[in-house]
Parts: C-alpha cells; sequence; structure tokens
C-alpha cells in the first residue's frame, strides 16, 4: 500500500511548486511592472498580462498552508511561529500588493497611483525572498527542541543558506516574469521585456548553480547533484538562451520548469525530514512524526483526488482563455471579439 | 500577557476579515440575480447594474480575500500549540476550503471580470454563479471548523490524549454546523442586500436613473425580507442547540446566574460584567427566556452559578463563566437591531406592494442609514459566539490558555499587532473611499469593457472611471 504519509509530502512539495510556478511570473511582473512600463498605459498593460490569473494563482499558496495544517500540523505549527517576523513581512507584503492590483487604476490621484505602485513592487519582492529565506531554513536547519518548539529568534532564520535559497527565488521570479512579459505583450513593452532577461538571467544562472552546489553541502547526501538540481541547472540556462533568441514561449516554459525544479529540489533534499533541527538530529520534524492520523489523511486523499484534477481542468481552460498577447492602447479601440490572440512564436 | 495579545490579535483581525466577508458573499450572490435577469429580458439597465454593484463587489473582494490569508497564516503563527493539538481534525476543512472553495471562486472571478465579450454571455454567466458558489463553499468550511471547536464531534482521542478524525460526515452534520452555516449565509444575503438598497436608495433620493435603481431596490426588498424573517427563525433555534451543547454561552448571554423555571427575559439591565452577579433588571418580560432557550412556556434553564461547579467537577477547579457583560450586551444589539430590520423589511415588502418603494421619501432616507446595522450585528453574534465560547478554544478539549504559541514573545506579537491595525487603517480607508466613489458615480455605459483594473489598457477604462 502506499504509504499516505509520503504521499502528502509530495502533495505539499506540488502545492510549493505550483505556487511559485505560477505566482512566480506574477511576482516577477510586479517587480518589473514600473522597468517595462515607461508610460501609465504602459504599466497598465504589463500588469494587464496577470490580470485574470494573480488570484487564482495565489490560492496555491493557501492550499500549500492549509494542506501542511491537515497532513502535517506539528510541521504547520512549528514552522509558521518559527518564522513568525518574517511570515509578518509576507503578510504584509500580500496584503499591500493583492489590494494593489484592485487598487491602483481606480483612482485619477497621481500619489495614490504611486503608492500603490510601490506596493505592488516591494510586495512582489518581498514575498518571494522571504518565503525562499523560510524554505532554504527548513533544509538548513533551525534551533528546535525536543518538543518540536523553535528556540531562537529572529536573527537566527537568517542563516546564510536561507538567505541564498530567498535570493535564488527572488532571482528566478525575476526571470520568469520577463519571459512571461516577453509572451504577454507587443512593442515596446516586449523588448524592455525581452532586453531585461538577458542581465537577469545570467544573474539567476548563477544564483541557481550556487543554490544546487550549496544544497549538496548543506543536505550532507552524496557530492552529485540529483536529476532535478540538475534539470534546474539546465532549464535557467534554457530559458536565458531562448529568451534571447525570441522564442517567447519556449523561454516561458523553460523558467517555469527552472523555478519549479528549484523549488522542489529543497522538498527532495529534506525527505524524509520535513524541517531539521540544528539543536540535534534526533529532533527533526519527519514525514511520520509530525503527520495527522491515518483516517485524516485518507479523507483528504480522496478530497483531493476528486477535487484537484477539477481545479486543474478549470485553471487550464482560465490559461487557455485569455492566452493572447495583451493589446496596447493602439489596438484598445478594436472591439475585444476582434482581439485575435496573436500566437507566440515557439 | 502574551495569550492575551494573541486574542486580541486574533479578534481584532477576524472581526474586519467579517466585515468584507458577508459582503462579498451577499452581493456575489446579488450580482449573479442581476446578470441572470439581464441574461432574461435582455434589457441594457440590468446589465449596467450587473457592473456598477459588480465593481463594489470587486473593490470590497480585495480587502476580503487578503484579510483571509492573514487568518489563515495566524494560527500558525499565534496558535501553534493550538494548531499541534487539533490540525488532525481541524485542518481538514480548512484544506477542503482551499481546494473546493478557494480555487472556485478565484478562477472564475478573474473569468468573469476579464470575460465580458469575450466569453459566451451563458459561460459568463455561470462564471459569476460559481464565484457566488465559491464564497458559499468557502464559508461552509469555515463554519464546520469553527462549529467543531463550538461542539467537537466526529473524533477519538489517541494515546497523547489528542483528537484524531475518526468520522468526517459527523464534522458536517454537527447540528451547530448545519445551523451556524444558515445563521451566517442568511446574515451575508441580509449585508448584500442592505448595502444595495443603501446605495440605490441614494441615486432614487437624487433622481438619477430612476428606472434602473428602481429595479436594484426592488430586488433588494426580494431577497431582504423572506431573508430577515428566516433569520429570526434560524437564529433562535442555533439558540436552542446552543443551550444543549453550550450551556454556559447562552446562560452567559441572559445573564442568567440562578436557576429558574419558568424564566423571564431580562430586555434591559445595568452593570452585570464578569464577576457581577447582581446587575439590575430594568424591564423584565416574564416567561419569554423560558420559551426562546427551550421553546416550551415553562421551560427551565440552568443559571451560571450550577454551571460553574459542574464544569468545576467535570474539569478541575477553575473559572468556567466567559464575560457576562459582553455576552448579553452582544445577544441584545443583534437580536433587537435584527427586529428593527425585520419591521423595515415589512415596511418595504409593503411599499413594493403598493408599488410606491421609489417614492417613499422616509423609506429610501432610512435605508441608506441601514446599511450600518447589518456589520454591527455580524459583529455582536461573532462576539457572542466566539468570547462565549472561554475559556474554551475547543469547548471542553482544550483552554485558550494553554494554546498560544510557546516560541513566541509577547514582543513579537505586539509588533505584529501594531502592524496590522496600521495596515488594516490603511486599507479600510481605500476601501472607504473607493466604495463611496464608485457607489454614487453614475451608471456606466453599455459597454463591454473590464471592470477590473488590474487588467485592462488605459484607453478602454476611461468612460468606466469618468465622472
Amino acid at each position: 500500500m502506499l504509504h499516505l504519509n509520503t504521499l502528502w509530502s509530495v502533495i505539499i512539495a506540488i502545492l510549493w511548486v505550483g505556487f511559485f510556478v505560477l505566482e512566480g511570473f506574477d511576482f516577477g511582473v510586479g517587480m518589473l511592472h514600473m522597468i517595462v512600463g515607461k508610460t501609465e498605459e504602459e504599466r497598465r498593460l504589463a500588469v494587464s498580462t496577470i490580470g485574470p490569473w494573480w488570484d487564482g494563482n495565489e490560492v496555491w499558496l493557501i492550499v500549500a498552508g492549509a494542506g501542511m495544517f491537515a497532513a502535517f500540523p506539528s510541521w504547520y505549527a512549528t514552522m509558521f511561529s518559527a518564522l513568525y517576523l518574517a511570515l509578518l513581512l509576507v503578510l504584509a507584503a500580500l496584503l499591500a500588493r493583492g489590494v494593489a492590483l484592485e487598487y491602483t487604476t481606480r483612482s485619477d490621484d497621481e500619489r495614490w497611483r504611486r503608492a500603490w505602485r510601490w506596493a505592488l513592487t516591494i510586495g512582489s519582492l518581498l514575498i518571494p525572498l522571504l518565503i525562499g529565506v523560510g524554505l532554504g531554513d527548513l533544509l538548513n536547519g533551525l534551533p528546535i527542541n525536543s518538543s518540536h518548539e523553535f528556540t531562537g529568534n529572529f536573527f537566527d532564520l537568517l542563516t546564510p543558506y536561507g538567505l541564498w535559497t530567498g535570493l535564488t527565488l527572488l532571482g528566478l521570479c525575476l526571470l520568469h516574469g520577463a519571459t512571461f512579459l516577453k509572451l504577454r505583450t507587443t512593442g515596446e513593452v516586449r523588448e524592455r521585456a525581452g532586453s531585461l532577461a538577458r542581465p537577469l538571467g545570467w544573474a539567476a544562472i548563477a544564483l541557481v548553480v550556487g543554490f544546487v552546489i550549496w544544497t549538496r553541502s548543506v543536505a550532507g547526501g552524496p557530492d552529485v547533484p540529483d536529476p532535478v538540481e540538475i534539470l534546474a541547472v539546465i532549464a535557467v540556462i534554457f530559458a536565458v538562451r531562448l529568451a534571447v533568441t525570441d522564442h517567447d514561449g519556449w523561454a516561458f516554459a523553460a523558467s517555469a520548469v527552472a523555478i519549479g525544479a528549484a523549488v522542489g529540489s529543497i522538498f527532495i533534499a529534506l525527505y524524509p525530514n520535513v524541517m531539521i533541527s540544528s539543536t540535534n538530529a534526533a529532533y527533526n520534524l519527519t514525514v511520520q512524526n509530525s503527520a495527522s492520523g491515518g483516517y485524516a489523511l485518507k479523507v483528504m486523499t480522496i478530497v483531493t483526488v476528486i477535487f484537484f484534477p477539477i481545479v486543474l481542468i478549470y485553471q487550464g481552460w482560465s490559461f487557455h482563455v485569455f492566452r493572447g498577447r495583451v493589446k496596447g492602447p493602439s489596438a484598445a479601440s478594436d472591439p475585444p471579439a476582434a482581439a485575435v490572440p496573436a500566437a507566440p512564436r515557439a | 500577557m502574551t495569550n492575551d495579545l494573541a486574542r486580541w490579535q486574533f479578534a481584532t483581525t477576524s472581526i474586519y476579515h467579517f466585515l468584507f466577508v458577508p459582503v462579498t458573499i451577499g452581493l456575489a450572490f446579488l450580482v449573479a440575480i442581476l446578470q441572470t435577469a439581464w441574461h432574461r429580458n435582455e434589457k441594457p439597465e440590468y446589465k449596467r447594474l450587473t457592473k456598477f454593484f459588480g465593481t463594489l463587489l470587486l473593490i470590497n473582494v480585495a480587502v476580503g480575500v487578503v484579510t483571509g490569508l492573514v487568518q489563515e497564516f495566524e494560527f500558525g503563527m499565534n496558535w501553534s500549540a493550538y494548531s499541534r493539538f487539533v490540525g488532525d481534525v481541524f485542518g481538514a476543512p480548512l484544506a477542503m476550503e482551499g481546494l473546493a472553495a478557494f480555487f472556485l471562486e478565484s478562477t472564475f472571478l478573474g473569468l468573469w471580470i476579464f470575460g465580458w465579450g469575450r466569453l459566451p454571455k451563458r459561460v459568463h454567466l455561470a462564471c459569476i454563479w460559481l464565484v457566488s458558489i465559491g464564497t458559499m463553499l468557502s464559508a461552509m468550511f469555515i463554519l464546520a471548523a469553527n462549529s467543531w471547536m463550538q461542539h467537537p464531534v466526529g473524533y477519538a482521542l489517541n494515546s497523547h490524549g489528542q483528537p484524531e478524525l475518526n468520522n468526517i460526515g459527523a464534522i458536517f452534520t454537527n447540528p451547530t454546523f448545519l445551523w451556524g452555516y444558515v445563521h451566517v449565509i442568511l446574515a451575508s444575503l441580509l449585508t448584500g442586500s442592505l448595502v444595495m438598497l443603501a446605495v440605490s436608495a441614494w441615486h432614487l433620493r437624487k433622481g438619477r436613473e430612476v428606472e434602473a435603481f428602481s429595479n436594484a431596490a426592488r430586488i433588494s426588498v426580494i431577497v431582504l425580507l423572506p431573508v430577515i424573517v428566516l433569520q429570526m427563525f434560524v437564529g433562535n433555534k442555533l439558540g436552542e442547540i446552543e443551550t444543549k451543547y453550550q450551556p454556559v454561552k447562552i446562560a452567559a448571554a441572559e445573564a442568567q446566574w440562578e436557576n429558574c423555571q419558568p424564566c423571564s427575559f431580562s430586555a434591559f439591565q445595568v452593570g452585570g460584567g464578569k464577576n457581577d452577579k447582581t446587575p439590575s433588571q430594568i424591564i423584565e418580560i416574564p416567561h419569554l427566556l423560558s420559551v426562546l432557550a427551550t421553546g416550551t412556556w415553562n421551560g427551565a434553564v440552568v443559571g451560571l452559578n450550577q454551571l460553574q461547579k459542574e464544569d468545576e467537577a467535570k474539569y478541575g477547579p477553575g473559572n468556567y463563566i466567559p464575560d457576562v457583560f459582553i455576552q448579553y450586551w452582544s445577544m441584545r444589539i443583534m437580536a433587537y437591531l435584527g427586529t428593527l430590520i425585520l419591521l423595515f423589511a415589512l415596511w418595504g415588502g409593503w411599499l413594493l406592494h403598493r408599488g410606491k418603494l421609489a417614492e417613499s421619501k422616509w423609506f429610501l432616507r432610512l435605508s441608506i442609514w441601514a446599511v450600518v446595522t447589518p456589520f454591527v450585528m455580524n459583529t455582536a453574534g461573532w462576539l457572542l459566539t466566539e468570547n462565549g465560547r472561554q475559556p474554551w478554544i475547543v469547548q471542553g478539549l482544550m483552554k485558550t490558555i494553554n494554546a498560544n504559541s510557546p516560541s513566541v514573545t509577547s514582543t513579537d506579537i505586539w509588533i505584529s499587532l501594531v502592524v496590522f491595525v496600521l495596515i488594516y487603517i490603511a486599507l479600510g480607508a481605500a476601501d472607504v473611499v473607493l466604495m463611496l466613489r464608485y457607489s454614487r458615480r453614475e451608471l456606466g455605459e453599455d459597454d463591454d469593457g473590464e471592470e477590473s483594473s488590474a487588467g485592462k489598457p488605459a484607453a478602454t477604462t476611461t468612460p468606466a472611471i469618468s465622472y
């Protein structure tokens, strides 16, 4: 019989991977929208690329958190209380950014717009950075005692490996946002996104390579990277190469694989642990000692098997409906029905 | 101290969150009704109304969604001992909420906002209904989780003394849940219909777009009237259920210290704080408490003094009585305002029957101010039910005092409390500014532009926000 604890650790990992693959480009667009868009119209256009989807993408985070609560209550309890002040900042960023996406253009007041645009930019930067630090800390280890309580303070969260992980995910979100903008826009916005892809890409490559080497050393296993880590490196290199050669669709696919593989590799390196104690390896949280009982896991498995495929279908349909490139102000006078989606060059 | 701060934080953030939730649930439903009306009669004013109230819905949803994120994180951040202890049972409905409700709500909201003129009309209409269903499902899972804290069922204690889920069906057939859920949905529809009525009344008073807003006012009253009538019944029934499972909660709400039979209802009293057993009863109505609490003319109600003794015998020494002042007044504020809204809705129904809804100056004037009442009632209702559970976080299983995070200091919580309060004030101010502005602007033209700011090129947005 398939072990439900292991299955659930895989589901949680998939949810975090899905969150970064999807919301990752939303963060990237949020951070880059004032750079790729010089005028008010261009900035609107840049943000409109994520308009129909960002809210649904963010639900992956909610479900990842709630899934941990249901399947691994101790993991959820230890991680969320340990990362207290970091998560407070994440929440502040989520609050500001989520409202900014809806409120920015609802007033013509210049200061109002500027304030919300900065809220979107900074919020989109802080969230992947801080969540990245938190995920890195899971593997790096935090001071955790025998009752699975965190015994450190805020500065103990700022481990070098955790910070590097945060920077890596930040860099990948920027690249992912650039490839996404390139795929979904036309004209100058697309050109600026394209010219950003090269420097952002080189930074991302350096960060990912460093991340993979460091992960090997922190995980303490074999010195040879596992396939998913190798995949992350290859994908990020391909993403840059494809973006530079204007293969927009494939470049976006590659940056999606890169960020997904990077996040996934953390969970793979962790298994069968879910959170390492730097105090004593005997205090590690594992898929066994932090999990809910068999009945709860069975119920959650059935619910997931029923609902998750349905979610994937309608979320996929939503991506399909709005798949075309968004139009600039010049084309906006066309009736929407005539807005034939421009096929991205693949 | 840490525990008190964590409680203040949870109370503050959840009360704030629940200012937005019922508007979302109620307005999503009403916007779906408006769009359905347009779909059937094809009159352009219904489409314009759909977009007009749809925009108000979106302004409100923005804050409702993000403040909900805070609630989910808060269990782990501030209440890790609780999360660890009950996650096996309590986590399941929360995860189901995300999977079955949040994805539905947010994905189809995106499709609805950006689908005008792009999706087939029928499919587009289905999107707003799926949003409405998503909001109601979301409330269902949260209420199932909350009801488990009020009346835990469907579990057995394992070898560590922790509750383990053993019957998921029991979680969703918990009587506290069934009645509590209906109560919350009705409260949300009440809130939504009073918001729509207030906005419509404001425009009717100005004599603007009389035909369109008469229709919106009519739909509001048609929803409001049956909802408030049902709500009086359901609220009363929930009181009976709670008398059975959480007798202390209801005895405290009636400030009933001594056993009584028959029991008179205290309509107004002075005093009655936590340890004040001799409040001065100003107005008493004979037999009414017996009728309300037990459904019989001469029913007996057990007083707080005896309940305290019983709980001490069962759970050991301690104070098992919540703050009576909060209980007593939150119950009365909710019930008295509910009664006023019932009378108001009957007046509206009578005007509607006479075909004079849009002309009654006093009804319209009152409608604008009536919009405050649901927010007061909703808050009072949550105070009643959550304060009434104290000192327990899960009735009979875990005390609130033992539930906060051991690793989180009071400094941490002070910082987060201040951060949340500041951000919430800023978001609340922005929300109110936009709600007032957008509910007073004129009805938009019948175009197919998207109504969200997040997503549309500047040129076509101009008509929507030029006022």
